[in-house]
């Protein structure tokens, strides 16, 4: 069938809305479409006007590196891993935003420095050899799971890309090196950074945990941290 | 503070800017995007050391010699002792790191089999182990990014390698955003991953275009091996890509057959009694063309229904969420369509036993470099090559002396060479060039090849050369042209690599010389750009030191 591909470009200074006709099965992802719009000798509009080409990030095509994250369909999803047909409403249009919490570069493309930095304001390393207990090792694969694609944040009512608070994927690499960490001046740090950039701030909505594409048991982590970090109810003092 | 230049922010890099940090020196990480993001965290299976937790009398010698095994004669001997030396050390500091490896009953690290390799020997976090890892290194880089001992220029491509006496004194470096290019002075080591580009898609990331090894290999470096292309023996189709099932599904009881005569086949176990399913990738890639063509399939199948529900629980999860959400398969329920895909490129920047290239002040690690794996790579040891590479280059850069600065007019000769692409008076087209050198490279180095099909490739992209060269693409804009430019020169050494080695030996296989030729071709196949053309000569393999 065809479908429209109606999507919100940026270039630079101007922007504005673009809308491109695509035959395909809907099978077809969203990332894929776009690189078939891109493949196109001649990109036009379905007015027949000449485009640029769709500027967007990918790197893996399946759903492991994060890049793709955009809005789609009014829902910030990963491009590799929505099927148009997922995507389209009733008329078969499938409409493209770049995620709203980070600046835009073009089109499709934010600038996600923001979260990274936050990692590293936090503090968020270790200082000395992790100490892995097997009662929450689970926890930890599932922590390092997260892509950094930024999906948490664009959905959460309190992450404005502004002020302290830093939303989901910082706290859950909090968990990470929190509950990997030895007692001591830095793990305190660490705790202190989180009160202050996470606990202080999140509203419990959790919408973090619903959107989040790898699945990151989100509230499980942060309850234990939460737990450990501020209110101390560490598992030495745990036994 | 001494600073090295490392392109690349994968594994290799993260592992080589950590060892220099420890002593100090800076690392300025160049990169399209984040480690995050890098190639490495799609690895999955595991990674490699012979650290002997399950019982079965494995050793570092054990470990070196089924990689030699595996690697068909072509791995340098010392190279590969140093790894696998080095392997139970080096899982055990990523343990130390917080990469949360899968344990035994008694806490020590669980391994799993993989192919080739006669004991279980392949430490894994599920089937996310590149994740895991990345993750963990990421945020020990954190720690010296905070210090300024790591400096991170992400959204920015490697644009040209500077070089002055024969030796490389830096880089030019574009930002991707803000279109700039800066010239960054020292030594320079390339971590920048397989040669995925030249082919267009492959089971790995669309980053990986192939242009710094393009780039290293046209102003001198030799590259080894090119020929050598490890295509994974059960990839399957998604969309527009091919996707691998991890080893690890064989590893953990997957196994192989075809339907015949409406039969089902275990040809891999019929045919390898003794490592059955769990033969060398270019054996069983091989063997699934071979069987399809015989029989007239297209696909063979992977059986996971037998295996153990709790071991898919507590190991395969990942896999199994793959497969139920893109290929709409429960794969404990029903076998998994598969066939072979590109998947690992043996070859690359030719490097010595301690990371340095030919060109003196350029150094190469991970699966950028020609090292450690020889016509075949085992699974699990390309995870340790770039942890255990990474930080042997950064302990070379330590010892060498500091290339000289690179010379003053580097960013007005980069413009000219702009100017002149831009100047010239035809129009061309870079993309469709470039998916034609792709089409090229895909028809003529597939699995099975011959002299007709690699005159054929050959010419193709020395067409495609010439073609560019008489013209501009303002769409595609000089950078990007310079880039392609020199990726379809690696192309066309690729490819005349090939065509040398004339025998059959690990992932090479040519149906006009099937066979080994020990006497000939035990040797490396060195591709070197010289005065505009490519020259191909074999080089001995070291002979092995007595330890
Ligand atoms: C699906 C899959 C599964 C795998 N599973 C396993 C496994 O189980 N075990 C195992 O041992 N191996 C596995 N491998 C192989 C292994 O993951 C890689 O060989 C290894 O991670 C390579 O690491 P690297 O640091 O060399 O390169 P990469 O991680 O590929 O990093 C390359 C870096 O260079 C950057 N770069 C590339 N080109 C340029 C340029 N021109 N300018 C600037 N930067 C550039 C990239 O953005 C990236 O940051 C797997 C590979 C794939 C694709
Ligand atoms: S927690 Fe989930 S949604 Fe948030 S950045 Fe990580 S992977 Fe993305
Ligand atoms: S391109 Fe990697 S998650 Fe979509």
């Amino acid at each position: 069938m065809t479908y429209r591909l109606k999507i919100r470009r940026f270039d630079g200074v101007r922007a504005f809305w673009q809308t491109f006709a695509l035959d395909g099965g809907g099978g077809l992802t969203v990332a894929r479409a776009l690189e078939l719009l891109n493949e196109r000798p001649c990109l036009t509009d379905e007015r027949g006007q000449e485009a640029a080409p769709i500027a967007w990030d990918c790197a893996c095509l399946e759903k492991k590196c994060g890049a793709c994250a955009m809005v789609i369909g009014g829902k910030p999803r990963l491009a590799c891993a929505v099927p148009l047909r997922d995507a389209a409403d009733r008329d078969g249009c499938v409409t493209l935003e770049p995620l709203k919490k980070f600046p835009c570069i073009r089109d499709l493309q934010v600038d996600r420095r923001r979260l990274t930095d936050t990692l590293t304001e936090m503090e968020l390393w270790l200082e000395q050899a992790a100490e892995t207990r097997e009662e929450t090792r689970q926890l930890h694969y599932r922590a390092a799971s997260c892509l950094l694609c930024g999906l948490c944040l664009e959905v959460c009512p309190q992450f404005s890309g502004k002020g302290a608070f830093g939303g989901a994927a910082p706290a859950i690499a909090a968990f990470d090196v929190y509950d990997h960490a030895q007692p001591g001046a830095h793990r305190d740090a660490v705790a202190r950074q989180y009160r202050r950039r996470f606990y202080d701030g999140c509203a419990k909505s959790l919408a973090c945990q619903d959107v989040c594409p790898v699945k990151i048991p989100i509230e499980r982590l942060l309850v234990k941290t939460t737990a450990a970090a501020v209110w101390k109810r560490n598992r030495k003092e745990r036994k | 503070m001494r600073r090295v230049v490392i392109i690349g922010a994968g594994i290799a890099a993260m592992s080589a800017a950590l060892t220099l940090a420890e002593q100090g020196w800076k690392s300025v990480l160049v990169s399209p995007m984040i480690s995050e993001r890098a190639q490495s965290v799609m690895a999955e299976g595991g990674i490699n050391a012979a650290l002997d937790t399950m019982g079965e009398g494995d050793s570092v010698r054990a470990h070196f010699c089924d990689t030699m095994a595996a690697g068909c004669g072509l791995a340098d001997p010392n190279a590969v002792a140093d790894l696998t030396a080095h392997g139970p050390e080096t899982v055990r500091a990523l343990a130390s790191l917080g990469v949360p490896f899968h344990t035994t009953a008694s806490g020590d690290i669980t391994l799993r089999p993989f192919g080739g390799q006669k004991k279980r020997r392949t430490a894994f976090v599920r089937s996310s182990t590149g994740r895991q890892i990345v993750t963990a290194l990421a945020r020990a880089c954190r720690r010296e990014e905070k210090a300024g001992r790591i400096v991170r220029l992400s959204h920015h491509w490697l644009q040209q390698i500077l070089t002055a006496e024969g030796r490389c004194t830096g880089c030019i470096v574009r930002d991707g955003r803000m279109g700039r290019f800066d010239v960054l002075a020292g030594p320079v080591l390339l971590a920048s991953g397989g040669l995925n580009g030249l082919f267009g898609k492959t089971t790995g990331s669309v980053q990986n275009t192939g242009a710094a090894t393009a780039l290293a290999y046209a102003v001198g470096a030799a590259c080894g091996n090119l020929e050598m292309i490890q295509y994974h023996p059960t990839t399957v189709p998604i969309s527009g890509k091919r996707v691998l099932i991890s080893e690890a599904a064989r590893g953990e009881g997957g196994r192989l057959f075809l339907r015949r005569g409406g039969e089902k086949w275990y040809f891999m176990e019929e045919k390898y009694p003794e490592l059955k399913n769990l033969m060398p990738r270019d054996v069983v890639s091989w063997e699934i063309e071979q069987v399809c063509r015989e029989t007239g399939e297209d696909r063979a199948w992977l059986d996971l229904t037998g295996v153990d529900p709790a071991v898919f629980d507590e190991r395969l999860e990942d896999l199994r969420a793959f497969c139920l959400e893109f290929l709409h398969l429960d794969p404990q329920k029903e076998p998994v369509p598969v066939y072979p895909g590109i998947h690992y490129f043996m070859g690359g920047v030719y490097v010595d036993r301690a990371h340095r290239s030919t060109l003196p002040g350029l150094y190469a690690a991970g699966e950028c470099a020609c090292q450690y794996h020889g016509a075949n790579r085992l699974g699990g040891n390309s995870l340790l090559g770039a942890v255990y590479g990474g930080r042997r280059a950064a302990e070379t850069l330590l010892r060498d002396d500091g290339p000289p600065a690179p010379p003053p007019d580097a960013q007005a000769r980069w413009t000219a060479a702009l100017r002149e692409i831009e100047n010239r008076p035809g129009r061309v087209s870079c993309r469709a060039a470039e998916g034609r050198m792709n089409e090229a490279m895909n028809d003529c180095l597939g699995i099975r090849r011959c002299e007709e099909e690699l005159a054929a490739g050959a010419k193709t992209l020395a067409d495609l050369s010439t073609s560019l060269a008489a013209g501009y693409d303002p769409s595609a804009g000089a950078p990007e042209q310079y880039l392609l430019e020199r990726r379809l020169i690696l192309a066309r050494a690729m490819v005349d690599s090939a065509r040398a080695r004339r025998e059959s030996r690990g992932a090479q296989y040519r149906t006009d010389y099937p066979k080994r030729d020990d006497g000939a071709f035990q040797k490396t196949t060195l591709a070197r750009w010289r005065a505009g053309k490519t020259e191909i000569t074999f080089a001995d393999i070291p002979k092995e030191e007595t330890p």
